[in-house]
């Protein structure tokens, strides 16, 4: 019932957006279009719809500036409606009927995974600016999130440490899709490098949604009372955070006793719940809206001005976005035309100034290096960086702790053409 | 701000004073000691924290309390300009400081003036145990308990005396079963004695509780090369003993639990049934807006809350109250609305019911996203509501389950006696097994119908109330429950309150048991399965009605 509802959703909203953009051909030549492939209606809607008005503002502000060749950028809006074979149609529109020479889209792997044979066909740019599970390299998509180099390990290595409490068994709770279940994958693979045995590893899915977490949490408890110091690495996506939360908070399990690190719970996230009794659990980001700093607080007065509620927070995702958005128009600027294969080639080391102090770089695997920050819950439902890496780290598309991953490699600047080969591979780009 | 000296000599004149109370016990270390140990709060290094936080407890100093409470919920401040210690407290945009052994209020700065003293978990941990041996003598006899239990976590050497002191002044059982076992868990881990760790052991194999199982596997553990990590081999078997005992006492708690937690997910489903069981079941109406209904219950507790919170934050905790029959009528009202404006015209044509409803449901969501946002509402848990009830250590029911459990029975008997013991209801029923006959008795069954389909509606606004105790208030919210509802209904049997209340305990329990097992994903499609092939076999649910009407 829910597809079709969405199916009808989706085509009112592009119905109407067809309208709007019909509507406007006559100064098509004089703008550069940028598209939006972002959720908003649907399960994804609560997160991805900040992240349209992300880009909504930075285009604006872009324009503000002057615009890009000359020209005024103007954003193409779209809702695949968190349905994920209508993010691969929608991305085809984008690109085949709209021309856009961008797009700025996705939150979840699997709807990625439904745009990726659409971007590589006909050839454009896609910047996904969420964490991912990784294992994957594409020409023609740039990963500004973080890959799991960049947050799952770290914040284990953390837990493992004498600082984060020396933790010897391990949780891990995901949400039954791809980016848990090869999160865990990996990290499976890296503890058993660090000498934990399966017998100290708990794995549990529970679907998208789930709200009774009542038993989980109680076998979580049986699990730790076996005599080491236990911790959960969360990958649980999207609402279910919240009754997972509330029900820690009820059964009495403190941050000092198991600590709960995070994934995916951002600024966003804790909006919509009582963070009182959380103080202390954990998440891994390369961006809390709490650290201090000039180039943060800027943005985070832009943001506040653009959206007109100073109550709104912002997150990650926010902050690759704005990265991989600039990243973007500094390459446009450096080819001189919006041409793909041009701007892809002037992207390869592009830097953009973080947020949270240091330098973003983009790399020729596609990744970024970022810095790794861990953050405890506040009663404020902000987030206390409790622990950085000393600086960036090179995100990393093929895990190292998966054999046949470990390998693999990712290179595509002029002229190899390989995302995921073992040795290099020379060639002229495919059209 | 006041000088260094002139915080001294306020330190002085309060102790004198606390001193004249007799409120300073003998172990009481000298103020500059203390004054010292304080200011090593603000080390840099962990360690250094950590020797700070043990020397403030093994003081035995009250007024080390209140440095470590500030400091484990990150009240605990240094000053840029000199560097000392200070308790601060956020009031808009000033903090105001307070020395951190008088309390004596300082001064008033901005935040940019001093630095938080960060704590992580680790460092929580080791505060909460120190914590724990300055409130062992509290009066509260709850601060004593949790005192105790957290003295059991921390367990370090120091914690024996104190407790051999605390338990001498105990009167309160429970309180001095709990120090009881922390005394056995600190002489178990430091005594040197073996008889004293056996006498331990055998203290601690009466409670059940997760954390001694924790502490007893620790010591019966064997390290990488298989050798035992406890050298004394009296004290391993005793263990060894104690524990196998302490499992299968754990194994009973955790059938018990297996099966509240089924009764807990029943009730949930019952809630969100039994509005339906009365449209569907009684009425016959297919209504896929029954879930937004809930919803709407569910966005009205939030509003009364925000009320509460901007009007009388004092009373917060009643505003469950008052959502109870706001968001019946709010529930109640969009249903009658439904019925008059869509549903009556409808009567008869099942499919296109469930068509109308279900635009409906949709333009409700659309409606409540626009106006609320797509995002999280917060909607608080009164403080009866949070928390859990301890029947035994190792058996944890939490309040806000027990609660649903509580309202679900009450409503579920409310509308029984509805049905059964009124005009009203009996107008219900004569609608509903003969329209015609009704009608001709001078019954208004146009207007029955509408508050029939109220009752039903209002119904499912009060199990919004519950739902937003447990679960997302979003637009989403009534999607999630509509499946499961008219699963409780078609199995329990159509029409029969009493098949959606055994439908729904039924469906809950089973879920439960099998989700340890098999998980949450499979015992669900396990579930859906196992409904498909019994509705196969018995279409008209457990509890199927029988009559002319319903046969027809």
């Amino acid at each position: 019932m829910g597809k079709i509802s969405r199916y009808i959703k989706g085509a009112t909203i592009a119905g109407a957006l067809a309208g709007v953009t019909l509507a406007a051909p006559a100064q098509a030549q004089d703008t550069i279009k940028v598209g939006v492939l972002h959720s908003l209606s649907g399960t994804m809607a609560i997160s991805e719809t900040t992240l349209k008005d992300t880009v909504l503002m930075l285009v604006d502000d872009l324009n503000k500036n002057g615009g890009l060749l000359g020209k005024k950028v103007e954003a193409v809006v779209v809702d695949p409606a968190s349905n994920w074979p209508l993010f691969a149609e929608k991305a085809r529109e984008l690109i085949e009927k709209e021309k856009v020479q961008a797009v700025f889209g996705c939150w979840t792997s699997v709807s990625r995974k439904s745009v990726l044979p659409v971007f590589e066909e006909l050839n454009s740019m896609l910047f996904y600016p969420v964490q991912y599970e990784g294992e994957e390299s594409s020409r023609n998509v740039f990963y500004t999130g973080a890959a799991p180099n960049q947050q799952a390990i770290p914040a284990v290595e953390y837990l493992m440490g004498e600082e984060g409490g020396a933790a010897k068994r391990w949780v891990l709770l995901g949400t039954d899709y791809v980016y848990p279940r090869t999160t865990n994958k990996i990290l499976r693979a890296f503890l058993h490098s660090k000498g934990v045995s399966d017998d100290d590893i708990m794995e549990n899915y529970t679907p998208f949604g789930h709200s009774d977490w009542q038993t989980i949490v109680a076998d979580v408890k049986k699990f730790a009372s076996a005599g080491k110091k236990t911790a959960v690495v969360s990958t649980i996506n999207g609402d279910a955070n919240v009754p997972f939360y509330k029900e820690l908070g009820n059964q009495g399990i403190k941050a000092e006793d198991i600590p709960v690190v995070a994934f995916s719970v951002g600024e966003e996230e804790l909006a919509g719940l009582d963070t009182g009794p959380l103080v202390g659990h954990l998440a891994a980001w390369n961006y809390f809206m709490s650290v201090e700093g000039e180039a943060n607080s800027a943005f985070i007065k832009k943001w506040h001005a653009f959206i007109k509620d100073p109550k709104r927070v912002t997150n990650d995702p926010m902050e690759a976005t704005y990265i991989g958005f600039q990243m973007w128009v500094q390459a446009v600027k450096q080819a001189g035309t919006t041409d793909v294969d041009a701007v892809r080639q002037a992207m390869y080391g592009q830097t953009v100034p973080n947020l949270t102090g240091g330098v973003a770089v983009m790399n020729t695997n596609h990744h970024l290096s970022k810095p790794v920050l861990i953050g405890e819950i506040q009663d404020n439902g902000q987030f206390d960086t409790v622990w950085k890496t000393d600086g960036e780290v090179i995100g990393d598309a093929w895990s190292d702790f998966i054999p046949e991953s470990a390998k693999l490699t990712a290179d595509w600047t002029y002229p190899w053409v390989c995302g995921n080969c073992e040795k290099p591979k020379y060639g002229m780009m495919m059209q | 701000m006041i000088t260094y000296l002139g915080r001294l000599r306020i330190c002085l004149v309060l102790s004198m004073l606390l001193s004249g109370f007799g409120g300073l016990p003998a172990l009481a270390a000298d103020e500059a000691t203390l004054e010292k140990t304080v200011a090593g709060l603000a080390a840099n290094g962990f360690d250094d924290k950590i020797s700070a936080i043990e020397a403030l407890g093994a003081s035995g100093d009250k007024r080390a309390g209140p440095v470590l409470e500030a400091m484990v919920e990150g009240n605990l401040y240094t000053v840029k300009s000199d560097n000392s210690v200070v308790i601060g407290e956020r009031k808009g945009n000033v903090y105001i400081l307070r020395a951190p052994l008088t309390l004596a209020p300082v001064a008033e700065v901005s935040s940019q003036d001093i630095t938080k003293i960060r704590v992580n978990n680790r460092l929580r941990g080791i505060i909460r145990g120190a914590l724990g041996g300055l409130v062992l003598m509290s009066d509260d006899p709850a601060a004593r308990r949790r005192a105790a239990d957290d003295v059991f976590k921390a367990r370090t050497m120091e914690m024996g005396p104190m407790l051999d002191k605390a338990l001498a002044r105990e009167s309160d059982a429970t309180v001095r079963t709990a120090m009881e076992r922390a005394l056995a868990a600190v002489n178990l881990t430091h005594a040197t004695d073996s008889a004293v760790r056996i006498d331990a052991v055998k203290t601690l194999a009466l409670d059940a509780g997760p954390d001694t199982r924790a502490l007893l596997s620790q010591i019966a553990a064997v390290d990488g090369d298989g050798k035992p990590v406890e050298a004394d081999a009296a004290v391993r078997e005793a263990v060894v003993e104690a524990l196998d005992e302490l499992e299968s006492r754990l194994a009973f708690l955790h059938g018990v639990e297996g099966i509240f937690q089924g009764i807990s997910l029943g009730s949930v489903l019952l809630l969100a049934a039994v509005g339906l069981a009365i449209t569907f079941g009684v009425m016959g109406v297919i209504n896929m807006a029954h879930g937004e209904l809930v919803m709407l219950g569910a966005y009205t507790t939030f509003a009364v809350q925000e009320v509460f919170r901007n009007s009388f934050p004092g009373l917060f905790d009643y505003s469950l109250l008052v959502a109870i029959p706001a968001a019946f009528l709010v529930s109640a009202l969009a249903g009658v609305g439904i019925e008059r404006g869509v549903i009556r015209y409808l009567y008869g044509r099942p499919l296109e019911t469930l068509l109308a409803t279900w635009g409906i449901s949709l333009v409700l969501q659309q409606t409540v996203r626009t106006i609320f946002g797509p995002t999280n509402r917060e909607v608080g848990n009164p403080s009866w509501m949070s928390g859990s009830l301890e029947i035994t250590n190792g058996l944890l029911l939490t309040y806000n389950r027990i609660w649903i459990i509580v309202f679900s029975l009450l409503v579920l008997g409310l509308i029984a006696l509805l049905l059964k013991r009124t005009t009203f209801g009996l107008r219900i029923r004569a609608v509903t097994q003969n329209r015609e006959m009704a009608a001709s008795m001078g019954i208004r069954t146009g207007m029955t119908d509408a508050m029939t389909f109220g009752l039903g509606s209002g119904i499912a606004g009060m199990a919004g109330v519950a739902l937003s105790q447990i679960d997302n208030v979003s637009p989403n919210l009534g999607q999630a429950y509509i499946i499961d509802s008219f699963m409780v209904v078609v199995f329990g049997g159509v029409g029969n309150l009493w098949g959606t209340l055994v439908g729904a305990f039924t469906l809950g329990i089973v879920n439960k048991l099998l989700e340890p097992e098999v998980g949450a994903v499979l015992a669900k499609i396990l579930v859906l399965v196992a409904i498909i092939l019994f509705i196969q076999k018995r279409p008209r649910g457990l509890f199927a009605l029988r009559g002319r009407a319903i046969e027809s």
